[in-house]
């Protein structure tokens, strides 16, 4: 029987910096079990890893990084990325970011909040992108932006679909205007592609909020989101600050959107290559061609 | 000049509004309401001017003047409703081949329970997506207040000025200053950092030009302004459609692209 205690959530610094100790225990290693946000229940990793990161008793989608959501989507080893290398610069020399930007590669293991590239899912051949949380929560700077930009451009040129995962805490502030006007960027992107008859299916996770709501994370032909994902333009707390009102239970959550009308379906992790795949081919995207997705 | 100075300038309740502009930049102007799917958004007004003597649509956002007019404005933060309204009139300005005039004035999009229920980020997108390749002339003009994607979604034009005393940002200073460094007093350094004042603005390209504000002189303001659109107009007007859409994607395009980052 694991101690009680260990879970309960920390006071304070102090007593949180007690408990990454003991957690290092070797009798309790603190990769076996992990406590579920929603209903505080405990699962094995290993379930959890065989179950898209979804808890098995009450169904609520962990975080998960972009690499392990390009596994669960894409046809193995069918990746193939696009402009890894870019990396952010601090272009108006706001005071902290380069610090900001050195411990978000440090913390994320990647150079950005995107990945971008191509790939097969079931045998069809795609665009995608897919956002990164643990990367400064996703903002949206000039690289994202960028990335973004230069997957929609890609895909224009060959003639495929985008598919996109979004999560992201808006645009990024230290870099101002310049983070603004990739919305606008995005946008131009996305809309040429559009133009162009082709299919761009956006899945929005949680959270999406601010200038990526406001710009490609709403701009999908078709628009999936994952149970209870925080969608927004203006987040909770913002809101509540405005109007001096706590918010309604499940207010800006993806069930709340597909009753308003703001996205198509909600699709669990589960089921989510299957329904992609699905889409693909009532889109009529070819199959097969090349290996590996690299055109 | 302290980038705040500008803030409070930019902000200042005397300072004229969107209303003004019209009566002072355009004749026969004719204010038409409505997105035709939920209602009428009176923090943007829209209408149908004379610009000398060339017919334009006109999308400018309005803050109020007094008390009573800055509440039934919503002290100028539209709903959805508000920019599905622009986009309405922008299409109309498209079909009968009038340029687009946008007056940006706001301190943001609303947040609000009603805003987030109607798709604020969805109605900021398709107003961005649809700019973008919208087939007529489109000048923007930072008048006052430029707040973040609810100033963008009036922003995305062939060429964007700014008055001198105007501001253009990301985020409110406030907001910066509160989030990141959890310190309400760092709004001036906040104000600062951002680079929001046009001269800041003009030297990162995200504007193309200032129009000076002698002495707080709006008559001259105008008269520039008035001068100012009619010719910018008619060199956009000499370009073919695709030309014309081309160069507006491109504008938006250069921010961040691939050299500018390895440089
Ligand atoms: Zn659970």
């Amino acid at each position: 029987m694991l101690n009680k205690g260990l879970f309960k959530k920390p006071k304070n610094e102090l007593e949180a910096q007690h408990r990454t100790k003991r957690k290092t225990d070797p009798a309790i290693p603190s990769e076996l079990c992990r406590s579920c946000p929603s209903c505080k229940q405990l699962s094995f990793s290993s379930d959890l890893e065989n179950n898209f990161h979804v808890c098995p008793k009450c169904g609520h989608h962990f975080r998960i990084n972009a690499r392990q959501r390009l596994n669960m989507i894409v046809d193995p080893d069918s990746f193939v990325e696009q402009h890894h290398d870019l990396c952010s610069t601090n272009r108006l020399e706001f005071p902290g970011y380069d610090e900001k930007l050195e411990q978000a590669t440090l913390f994320s293991h990647e150079n950005e909040g995107v990945i971008i590239g191509t790939a097969k899912i079931g045998d069809h051949q795609v665009a995608l992108f897919v956002m990164e949380a643990t990367f400064m929560m996703g903002s949206m700077g000039q690289v994202v932006g960028e990335k973004i930009t230069l997957i929609f451009e890609y895909a224009l040129k060959h003639g495929l679909p985008v598919i996109g995962y979004t999560v992201s805490g808006g645009a990024r502030m230290q870099e101002g205007m310049l983070a603004l006007m990739q919305m606008a960027k995005t946008s131009g992107a996305v809309k040429r592609h559009s133009d162009a008859g082709l299919f761009y299916l956006a899945v929005l996770t949680d959270p999406t909020t601010g200038g990526v709501t406001a710009s490609f994370a709403m701009e999908g032909d078709i628009i999936l989101a994952e149970p209870e994902a925080l969608i927004a333009f203006a987040g909770p707390r913002v809101i509540e600050q405005t109007i001096r009102q706590r918010l309604p239970k499940g207010f800006q959550r993806a069930e709340f959107l597909l009753e308003k009308g703001f996205v198509d379906a909600i699709v669990p992790r589960s089921i989510q290559k299957e329904t992609i795949k699905q889409l693909l081919t009532l889109h009529q995207i070819p199959q097969g061609g090349d290996q590996n997705g690299s055109l | 000049m302290e980038a705040y100075k500008r803030v409070a300038l930019a902000r200042k309740k005397n300072r004229p509004t969107g209303q003004d502009f019209i009566d002072n930049l355009f004749t026969d102007f004719i204010e038409v309401h409505g997105d035709r799917s939920f209602g009428d958004d009176p923090a943007m007004i829209t209408g149908l001017g004379m610009l000398i003597d060339m017919p334009v649509t006109i999308i400018a956002q309005e803050r109020g003047k007094n008390t009573k007019t800055r509440i039934k404005r919503n002290f100028g933060s539209s709903h959805p409703e508000g920019y599905r309204k622009a986009l309405r009139q922008m299409k109309l300005a498209e079909k009968f081949n009038r340029p687009i005039v946008c007056l940006i004035d706001t301190s943001g999009a609303f947040c609000g329970i009603g805003a987030e229920e109607r798709g604020q980020g969805q109605a900021i997108a398709k107003n961005l997506m649809e700019m973008m390749s919208l087939k007529v002339p489109i000048l923007s003009v930072v008048i006052g207040e430029g707040g973040s994607g609810g100033a963008l979604a009036l922003g995305v034009a062939d060429e964007v000025w700014m008055l001198e005393n105007a501001i253009y940002s990301v985020i409110s200073p406030e907001g910066c200053a509160s989030i990141l460094w959890k310190d309400a007093s760092k709004t001036k350094e906040a104000a600062r950092c951002l680079k929001l004042t046009a001269q800041d603005l003009l030297e990162l390209e995200v504007i193309d030009k200032i129009i000076s504000e002698n002495h707080r002189d709006f008559k001259n303001v105008y008269r520039e302004l008035k001068i100012g659109l009619y010719k910018g107009f008619q060199k956009n007007q000499a370009l073919d459609t695709d030309q014309l859409t081309q160069n507006r994607y491109q504008r938006f395009r250069k921010y961040g692209a691939i050299e500018s980052l390895t440089e």
